[in-house]
């Protein structure tokens, strides 16, 4: 193509604030048409943030937007379209009808914005276009074909297609190879080079990096909200992409401790369900705090699942104390001693509508009965009270209804309600996602002290500093897979970002 | 500042409302059915009243257990059916005596229950589609086995001869109060102990609440379905047996009726005393509310064909306050 068909898109100066955070300040981003640009950032960074700004999902940023040199308002999805900006998100499922054809959920946007005065609709018409732009971007599947019957792969094909339906001059693909093979990740480059060399510019938001250097021009990195750098991805190497993405980190908010990790206590070997984890394996000991390392969609949650037989394994062993044990329910779980703090609190983690007392006492009831059976209030109230004053639960009294609570303060509860239950093995899924820093300071110091006592724990988490500030020793997750076991003591978050984005040492 | 103050007591109010309404709502009516009309405070027709709830009670007992646990079990008035044309026929066709007879029946409601567990708890299906399902079938087996008629004494058999067996007075005694009363209450006692005062009626809670943290707190959630589905048979199998003590005869789907009067009962009961769940002593409450309009409205000559306008208005009403309430 001609270099003068070339258009420069730029993002000056963006913020966006949502209640309590500070989402983007003064983020830049520029790219050309027709060429390929990665957008990367470690979780909550504002990647995708500062694409839905582009797309026109939120209408309250500031900063100014132009294409070719002249201001753009983009305030609702429409005024992004009507520019030749689409994206593609994350979750396709949400963007299909799966019960229409390919044909229609392609064609979707004309028949609703192009067909005023129109009542009655050409099903010729429909599906000749559709076969069209498929042909065009190089893709092949029968129009007529249901969109439920499609590979998960297929329908972000349909949903790239659906872009290139209307006027497409860039298009952003938000995780797009995440749920993809190999091969279909090959198909899926072959029509972003396709697409390029038709003059569309794409924005590429991933958290691999190999793909990243084999497919994009450029990278701009984010961090925290904000602009790190920019620059053609080929001046750069991963380990540098990494350290950007890291950057430095607040010191002291981890406890002072020293490993002393004593017998084996849990053994998982070849653990999978062939979906999102591929045989994990891995040890912990008394004493021990281990982490699973990993950045969202690594497979770290539904391991944890497995592991505390919440999700069906496929295959693999579970020993503890050195014994086979085929659990395949939590309660069977529990009943030998494990205990898991989820990472989506409000839906699994705790019962918002009941009070402080039930929610603590609910994983191990019995003790606080009359004759096992009877519900003894009394001792429930006594319980929940020395709970409440350990874990310095801010809460008026124990019979407050937890839905009233802060985030971390339901945190603590969903951890203290396995303080009761005496567990000796506990899977952390995401502790502190969404809690403030100073009960982030408390976490850190129970989960410390059950290590103090001999407990085991296995913490997942996909923040670098955690791993480094609370684990002994951790696996690195990349695509359901232990990439790497890594000694807390002899690594740094450099390394377990190049591991988690795929890289090699 | 003014305007939160407003806000402040209107929401109080609401509470109040949500909390004391349907007791409020039963005196008041009370109140206004003993003034309009000449009979309705006597003790004979107070008496009548809880007669005429009690086995709505029983039956909404075990639909309220099914609630707890977050589901809805429909097949209770089939159940009922089935568990009154057995009993019935045990006696006058089988000549069966009385404990052989009420054995047969809890063995043959815990059968059902055990199929609506194992269906409902295996099955991503809805529990309300799926007894919706069980609850025809159970129907089905009911007119089948009656062969689509009424069972009574001497009735004419296939054969051409009358039936010999003859149902038990002691039978008969159960559908008569103060007996139908006493197993009414008893009813209510138990369930009622069982979901606040036991574990396990804290497990059920909480599965109704929020089965996936029911579960990743390592409740057995599917057992404890399971063990609400069977308790929601059997105890519809009660209701059906009282019922035929109280007409000694097996009518086509005598129990179909009571499912609606069930449920009313145990959706108004919710919002009594602000629990908020489906429970046991809201749902007697419930079922007194519904038994007082259909007495005090037959008693100001409302014709009993216009009855069900008044249930279901009354079933709206506290649907519309107990999900209002969830929501805010």
């Amino acid at each position: 193509m001609k270099q003068d068909e070339q258009v420069k898109l730029e993002m000056n100066d963006i913020s966006i604030a949502f209640p309590g955070v500070q989402a983007l300040s003064s983020v830049n981003f520029q790219m050309m048409s027709g060429t390929s640009h990665a957008l990367i950032g470690a979780n909550g960074a504002g990647k995708s943030t500062l694409m839905k700004v582009l797309a026109g999902a939120y209408d309250h940023y500031t900063g100014e937007i132009k294409l070719g040199g002249k201001p753009l308002t983009i305030r609702k999805p429409k005024d992004a379209k009507d520019n030749g900006i689409q994206i593609v998100y994350q979750e396709v499922d949400m963007l299909l009808i799966p019960y229409l054809s390919v044909a229609e959920n392609i064609m979707l946007e004309k028949l609703v914005h192009d067909s005023k005065g129109k009542s009655i609709m050409s099903w010729k018409k429909t599906h000749s276009e559709a076969a069209e732009i498929m042909r065009k971007i190089g893709m092949e599947l029968p129009t007529g074909k249901l969109v439920q019957e499609l590979t998960l792969a297929e329908k972000q094909l349909v949903l790239i297609a659906r872009a290139a339906s209307t006027k497409c001059k860039f298009l952003i693909l938000d995780e797009p190879t995440a749920p993809l093979s190999d091969s279909e990740t090959s198909r899926l480059f072959a029509l972003i080079e396709r697409l390029k060399r038709e003059g569309v510019g794409i924005i590429f938001i991933s958290h691999r990096l190999p793909e990243l250097f084999r497919i994009c021009n450029d990278i701009t990195i984010l961090r925290d909200g904000q602009f790190v750098t920019s620059a053609p991805i080929h001046s750069m190497d991963q380990a540098q992409v990494a350290q950007y993405m890291l950057g430095s980190k607040l010191e002291g908010q981890f406890p002072e401790r020293s490993s002393n990790a004593g017998e084996l206590a849990f053994e998982a070997e070849n653990i999978a369900d062939d979906d999102k984890v591929h045989g994990v394996s891995l040890q912990v000991h008394k004493g021990e705090i281990v982490g699973i390392a990993g950045l969202v969609g690594a497979g770290k949650t539904e391991l944890c699942r497995i592991l505390f037989g919440a999700a069906p394994k496929k295959r693999g062993v579970i020993r503890i104390d050195g014994k086979a044990i085929d659990y395949k329910k939590p309660h069977q779980a529990v009943a030998e001693g494990l205990a898991m703090i989820p990472e989506e609190r409000r839906r699994e983690g705790i019962f918002v509508e009941e009070t402080v007392g039930v929610n603590l006492t609910i994983a191990n009831i019995t003790p606080h009965t009359s004759k096992k059976f009877w519900l003894n209030r009394k001792k429930e109230k006594l319980a929940s009270q020395s709970m409440i004053s350990k874990l310095g639960i801010k809460t008026p009294n124990e019979a407050t209804c937890v839905a009233n609570l802060s985030g971390g303060n339901q945190q603590k509860i969903a951890i203290g309600k396995w303080l009761l239950a005496d567990a000796q093995v506990y899977i952390f899924d995401e502790p502190t996602k969404g809690v403030d820093i100073g009960a982030k300071r408390d976490i850190y110091n129970l989960i410390a002290e059950l290590a103090e006592q001999g407990k085991s724990i296995i913490f997942a988490s996909s923040e670098m500093d955690e791993m480094i500030g609370i684990t002994d020793r951790m696996y690195v997750m990349y695509d359901g897979k232990v990439a790497k076991e890594l000694v807390t003591a002899q690594t740094s978050e450099e390394e377990i970002m190049v591991y988690s984005t795929g890289g090699q040492a | 500042m003014k305007a939160a103050n407003v806000s402040r007591k209107r929401i109080n109010w609401f509470d109040f409302l949500y909390k004391y309404g349907t007791l409020i709502t039963i005196v008041v009516l009370i109140a206004f059915f003993g003034l309009a009309t000449d009979n309705f405070l006597t003790k004979d027709n107070l008496i009548a009243i809880l007669r005429l709830i009690s086995i709505t009670t029983i039956i909404a007992i075990g639909l309220t257990l099914s609630l707890a646990v977050g589901g809805f079990d429909l097949s209770v008035g089939s159940t009922a059916s089935l568990a009154n044309a057995v009993i019935i026929s045990m006696f006058v066709w089988h000549s069966q005596n009385f404990v052989v007879s009420i054995l047969v029946v809890v063995v043959l409601c815990a059968l059902i229950g055990v199929i609506n567990g194992f269906l409902v708890t295996s099955f991503k299906i809805q529990d309300m589609l799926m007894t919706l399902a069980t609850m025809f079938v159970i129907q089905g087996i009911a007119q089948t086995y009656t062969r689509g008629a009424t069972i009574s004494q001497n009735m004419i058999m296939p054969s051409g001869d009358y039936a010999e067996g003859s149902i038990p007075a002691i039978f008969g005694q159960l559908g008569k109060q103060p007996w139908i009363i006493i197993i009414m209450l008893v009813a209510v006692l138990l369930v009622h102990l069982l979901l606040t005062h036991t574990k396990y009626g804290r497990y059920m809670y909480m599965i109704g609440g929020n089965a996936e943290a029911a579960k990743l707190s390592g409740i057995a959630v599917r057992k404890y379905r399971f063990i609400a589905y069977v308790l929601a048979a059997l105890f519809a199998g009660i209701g059906g047996m009282v019922l035929a003590a109280r007409v000694m005869t097996a009518e086509v789907n005598a129990g179909a009726p009571y499912l609606m009067d069930a449920v009313a009962a145990a959706f108004i009961g919710y919002s009594v005393l602000g629990s908020g769940k489906a429970n046991a002593f809201g749902t007697l409450v419930g079922a007194v509310l519904i038994g007082i309009l259909s007495n005090g409205l037959i008693m100001l000559s409302v014709p009993y064909y216009a009855m069900d306008i008044v249930k279901g208005a009354v079933l709206a009403l506290a649907l519309g306050i107990t999900y209002y309430k969830r929501k805010h």
